[in-house]
């Protein structure tokens, strides 16, 4: 991060000017996320061929992979998130942390729920104890901890270090379902998409593209909703507080 | 085996778990903001 966007993020944190940049911001995301949602799940389920070893049951790949990268990019943030309120001490920041929890919390889970189905052709079974599943299984515990710690850190009015501590803590399973496929050779198979390469063919890999932007934009839309709730709601407690006092 | 029912599965819980998220997002910023 350079010098100049560090004052720049600072301003962006303001309340209000975020309010007034999320509210334009927020039907934009959602549309277009929905839009490229519904023309990647198209082209995933009618314009691909099979594979040749999986059939059709590779089809469950537009779904489960952005599910599954939204899952962990959604731990990033919200660790990040947590880095910036511990550093700088912005509400705004711990706002957008809990306003990630529960979004992340459900593609992890949608994840492991596609992975399960999409198991059971392919592999013969719903389940395995395997390193990739096993992890995956464990940040979704992580998140449904960071969301009640985060509850009840505000029904007895701390000051969010808690959770933001837990949230930076977290981070340790990211390398760990990252790496598991390596670390272990068990079930799951090994990474096949890559930054630069990837071992799927083209034919079938392109309607990822639209999937992974549908659902990361739909992502984006849903945190700024919610973060614009738990903005609302904190401004008419602080408004009732001023009429309690006067 | 045939996977498509497999696939509809995956399918159908997916956009009904994200549909849900988003509405029941929407709900909340609407009722807090009003």
């Amino acid at each position: 991060m350079t010098c100049t966007a560090v004052p720049t993020l600072h301003a962006l944190a303001n309340p209000a000017r975020f309010v007034a940049i999320a509210r334009p911001a927020t039907p934009v995301l959602l549309g277009l996320g929905i839009v490229l949602l519904a023309i990647g799940c198209w082209a995933g389920l009618t314009r691909t061929p099979p594979d040749y070893l999986q059939g059709d049951s590779v089809r469950i790949l537009y779904i489960h992979v952005p599910a599954a990268w939204l899952g962990m990019g959604g731990w990033s943030g919200l660790a990040i998130s947590s880095i910036a309120f511990l550093v700088w001490r912005h509400p705004l920041a711990a706002v957008a942390a809990r306003a990630i929890a529960l979004p992340g919390a459900v593609f992890a889970a949608v994840c492991l729920v596609t992975g399960s189905i999409w198991g059971r052709p392919t592999w013969g079974t719903w389940w395995q104890w395997d390193g990739r599943l096993t992890s995956m299984l464990l940040l979704f515990f992580v998140y449904c901890g960071y969301m009640a710690l985060a509850r009840a850190d505000a029904e007895r009015g701390g000051d969010g270090r808690i959770p933001a501590l837990y949230g930076i803590a977290g981070t340790v399973l990211l390398p760990i379902i990252r790496y598991s496929v390596v670390w272990w050779n068990t079930l799951h198979q090994g990474p096949s998409i890559g930054l630069t390469r990837s071992s799927i063919a083209g034919s079938i890999l392109w309607p990822l593209g639209f999937t992974m932007a549908g659902f990361t934009l739909l992502f984006a839309g849903i945190v700024l909703m919610r973060m614009r709730a738990t903005l609302a709601r904190l401004k008419a407690e602080a408004r009732m507080r001023r009429m309690a006092r006067s | 085996m045939n996977a498509w029912p497999f696939v509809i599965a995956a399918y159908a819980i997916t956009l009904a778990a994200a549909a849900a998220l988003t509405l029941a997002s929407w709900l909340a910023m609407k009722r807090a903001e009003k």
